[in-house]
């Protein structure tokens, strides 16, 4: 498959149909084709904009919670996952290899919001075994995204 | 009071500045400049090259290193011209290494010219044969170059500029500002010229590594019959990013290159040894990451083509390089007025066709490596300029 059209849509899912033409050399209706298929496959599961809340909400906090579960007998990890993944709370689940099982991140308005969060539904889980909640501090990048200041040019306007 | 103009070397003082001087200066005072004027990529120097200049740094190799460069280094060079474009260089003898391609183009003009030889120069190309060759006491001889024939040196002009006089040729393939190649066909023809000749070729192919739509570059070295009368110069700028690092190559029959070698030994000593140990990462584990980048600026060329050609500007599809070099005769100004206009109205920088000798006349020089919401917001601001200057 060509992975071009990922590539351009996962740097900025908002460019038209006839830029994605133009860069990639194909036709609007090819394009558009290839990206149909890429979401009726399943490939391209959604679009986002990359938020800075700190700049608009300052009641927004997430972290990151390590969770160690005991797999279930036939089902492993799977029934677990899903069942946190089903959370509104969780913004993102992971299988990790190393120290603990499971990658949670989850969001709220207050540093307290979820840590009760994490207290009263993700810890009281029959599998999970134990938490640990780590706060996010100051987020700098996201999804190749630098949210602080990021390099400037300093190459100047002309050269050779 | 010194009369400074008796002391001068006339030689020197008649040379002409760069001709976007006044761009220059004026840009530097407006805000806001959407610039296209580069002429280096965007990219920083990617991280396990910046590493290994540091690595080396913290064993305190900072001493100079031999004249013509690290052996290790020459080495990797002559692997690596082998391996991409199917080059044979003795490392101890055939290889020079370089402050940047620039100093290699220096040192092979004044080890072959003397007052009175002709250096044939195909133009529109970079700024520095003609002056270098005047330095040299040599006489520059032009050849024009045209978009007509996609911006390829012909076997006809160039026959056409060889005299009894004719020293050498600039092959300055792929083209800064054109974006033209000269592909293996193309390079045969004009071997088929050379071969029964004493004209040395001065191949400049820095831009080696930015070729577009599959079309690898071949160096004029590897055709029969012309290794032994080709200097080849490359450096590590372009392809890895690398322009602030300062380190090129020249590499040659060992008759020429001993004598490039004697002048970068007194006028140099040797390239820079962090540059040099940094170099050797490029070269061996490197290729993805140059890969990623040609994608990336292959992404924008189709971009910027599209743009330029869009707004009415033709513009011929640049297949190396990472120039875009649009045709501004239907707007009925000079490139300097062009130039000049657009940058006092919309604040966007594009360098004049002049500046690369005169048959740039008609045409601008864009760069792309910027990003492509730089490109097109600075696509957007030259479609207003058009309509304004209607």
């Amino acid at each position: 498959m060509d992975k071009k059209l990922l590539k351009l849509l996962n740097k900025d899912c908002r460019t038209s149909l006839e830029e994605l033409a133009t860069m990639t050399g194909k036709t609007v209706e090819e394009v558009a084709a290839e990206i149909d298929a890429l979401e009726n496959e399943g490939i391209v599961r959604g679009y986002k904009a990359v938020i800075d809340w700190e700049r608009v909400d300052d009641s927004y906090v997430s972290a990151l919670i390590e969770l160690k579960v005991t797999p279930k007998a036939g089902l492993g990890f799977e029934q677990i996952a899903k069942q946190v993944m089903k959370y509104p709370e969780v913004e993102t689940v992971y299988l990790m290899s190393g120290g603990y099982d499971l990658c949670v991140i989850v969001k709220g308005k207050t540093f307290q919001g979820v840590a009760m969060f994490v207290a009263k539904e993700l810890s009281t889980l029959e599998s999970v075994t134990s938490t640990a909640t780590h706060f996010v501090l100051r987020r700098y990048k996201e999804l190749d995204v630098e949210l602080c200041d990021g390099t400037t040019d300093d190459r100047g306007h002309y050269s050779f | 009071m010194i009369d400074y103009n008796k002391i001068l070397n006339p030689e020197v003082q008649s040379i002409k500045p760069s001709g976007i001087r006044k761009f220059f200066d004026l840009a530097e005072t407006m805000q806001e400049v959407i610039s296209l004027g580069v002429g280096e990529p965007d990219f920083p120097t990617p991280w396990q090259i910046r590493k290994a200049g540091i690595r080396s740094l913290e064993d305190s190799k900072t001493r100079y290193t031999s004249n013509r460069g690290l052996q290790v280094l020459r080495e990797t060079i002559a692997g690596y011209l082998n391996r991409k474009y199917d080059l044979t260089y003795e490392p101890l003898t055939e290889i020079l290494v370089t402050v940047g391609g620039s100093e290699a183009i220096d040192g092979c003009i004044r080890a072959i010219v003397r007052a009175g030889d002709e250096v044939i120069i195909p133009q529109p190309s970079y700024v520095c044969y003609e002056p270098i060759t005047q330095l040299a006491g040599g006489d520059p001889v032009i050849i024009e170059i045209t978009a007509e024939d996609d911006f390829k040196l012909t076997p006809e002009a160039l026959k056409a500029a060889i005299t009894p006089k004719t020293k050498a040729l600039i092959l300055p393939y792929p083209c800064n500002p054109t974006g033209g190649i000269m592909e293996k066909e193309d390079l045969e023809k004009i071997a088929e010229v050379l071969r029964d000749t004493n004209i040395i070729v001065i191949s400049d192919e820095i831009y080696s590594e930015l070729t577009y739509g599959g079309k690898a570059h071949v160096s004029i070295a590897s055709i029969p019959g012309m290794w032994e009368r080709t200097l080849l110069v490359n450096g590590f700028s372009k392809a890895f990013s690398m322009t602030g690092w300062r380190l090129g190559y020249a590499c040659g029959p060992k008759e020429i290159l001993e004598q490039v070698t004697k002048i970068h030994q007194f006028a140099i000593m040797c390239a820079p040894t962090t540059s040099q140990y940094a170099a050797i990462t490029a070269m061996t584990s490197c290729d993805d990451v140059v890969a990623e980048m040609v994608e990336e600026y292959d992404t924008r060329r189709r971009m910027i083509v599209e743009g330029f050609n869009k707004l009415g500007l033709t513009c011929r599809d640049p297949k190396g390089a990472f120039y875009a070099f649009p045709c501004i005769k239907s707007t009925g100004m000079t490139s300097e007025e062009f130039c000049e206009k657009l940058l006092e109205r919309k604040h966007v920088a594009v360098v004049p066709g002049t500046a690369f000798g005169k048959g740039g006349e008609g045409f601008v020089r864009a760069s792309y490596c910027y990003s492509t919401d730089h490109i097109k917001e600075a696509l957007r601001r030259i479609g207003e300029f058009l309509e304004e200057i209607k």
